[in-house]
């Protein structure tokens, strides 16, 4: 087939169609997805949540509450029931002090403060080293401690956490993150 | 030229990673598994196909002076159209490889190969083109990824053979390059002989 001349006409033509052909593709393709990407994220969560709450049986993203952290913020927390008796707090806190910012976790809190376990749901630290805080031999000694006498600190800042290896940044704003989560617990009343 | 031929040149006659060292940036980013190279390389593989047959179908209407925005237009809608069915369906996968789903469309390799092959040749062509170009990218991150994984991580596709810490420099930037060059070196031995 013969190339179309580049008149000012034919340009425009061209390019409008395409543009049009493409962006209705792209709205087909969205309305498809749009209700599965969403599950996938809820998914997401209700799993994080699961992993650091014992068993529950209510809906806790439908009864999830925020609670201001006291630094122009807030986290969202989300309650975990058995049988209407609440059991466990998940909380989605964050640190913007990792190695390269942001990191995201859900830890979970008995009604009396003490650690359940926590889980990394976000971050973009240093492969090999940063990202050894997901691992459980990392984040299993915060275990059944309570903050009220396990201070969250790493043992460089004098406190008793384990940091890891070549990681004290990560592991100091790991500390951070779950240190957030306790206080505004605390400061929202939720003994 | 015959469609073997133009399947197999880019395995490793023109290798768009480690002949023609096109896309780079993706390949030394996402290449710190095995399992993460073969993702992008799929996903690669995937926008290559569809953009080298659309363009090629395309090529006769297009007037030569709005070529580039019109390619990247087609480019850029299948690259959307991965992102979000690789969110929908793989989320995982989505959230290792993440910004680099959406930089496919500045990847040189598929505006070069738009432009320097599927413009100028029949559907058919285009097609094997795309597909002996994706996976031979896919086949480069996936030794690149598993090189870097068995030094850097003692594993390969997630699976520890070896206890306690590999060479972290190679899970890091660094040894990304430093794994790309003792690879471009030796496919170019290979090809002297």
């Amino acid at each position: 087939m013969a190339k179309r001349e580049s008149t000012l006409k034919n340009m425009v033509l061209s390019l409008t169609l395409i543009a049009m052909v493409a962006s209705a593709c792209l709205g087909f393709v969205y309305s498809v997805t749009a209700k599965p990407i969403e599950m996938a994220g809820l998914n997401k969560k209700l799993e994080a949540i699961r992993q650091v709450v014992p068993e529950f049986n209510n809906d806790p993203n439908a009864e999830m509450f925020r609670l201001p952290t006291g630094e122009g913020d807030s986290l969202d927390v989300y309650p975990a029931k058995r049988d209407g008796e609440i059991i466990a707090y998940a909380v989605n806190t964050y640190t913007n002090n990792g190695f390269s910012g942001y990191i995201g976790l859900m830890a979970g809190f008995k009604p009396d403060g003490t650690i359940i376990n926590i889980s990394v749901l976000s971050h973009k630290e240093t492969p090999g080293l940063g990202t050894k805080m997901s691992d459980p031999q990392f984040s299993d000694q915060f275990k059944e401690k309570n903050p009220v006498s396990f201070s969250l600190k790493v043992k460089r800042d004098g406190g008793p956490v384990d940091a890891i290896t070549a990681a004290t940044i990560s592991s100091r704003a790991f500390c951070d993150a779950v240190e957030r989560a306790y206080n505004t617990l605390q400061k929202g009343g939720l003994k | 030229m015959n469609q073997i031929q133009n399947l197999t040149k880019g395995f490793l006659r023109e290798n768009p990673l480690l002949v023609l060292v096109l896309g780079c940036c993706p390949a030394l980013a996402t290449t710190s598994s095995a399992f993460n190279g073969l993702g992008m390389g799929a996903a690669t593989t995937f926008v290559l196909l569809g953009s080298n047959v659309v363009i090629s179908l395309l090529a006769g209407i297009i007037p030569d002076k709005v070529r580039i925005p019109a390619f990247i237009v087609v480019i850029a809608s299948f690259v959307t159209i991965i992102d979000l069915v690789m969110q929908a369906f793989s989320p995982e996968l989505y959230e290792t490889l993440g910004i680099f789903i959406p930089l496919i469309v500045v990847n040189c390799i598929v505006l070069g190969r738009a432009e320097a092959f599927a413009s100028k040749n029949k559907v058919f062509s285009a097609f094997i083109d795309g597909l002996g170009m994706g996976l031979g990218f896919t086949m480069a991150l996936v030794i690149l990824g598993s090189i870097r994984e068995i030094l850097g991580s003692g594993a390969l596709f997630g699976l520890k053979f070896i206890k306690g810490d590999g060479i972290l420099v190679f899970i890091l930037a660094p040894g990304a390059f430093i794994a790309l060059g003792y690879l471009i070196a030796l496919i170019n031995r290979l090809r002297r002989t």
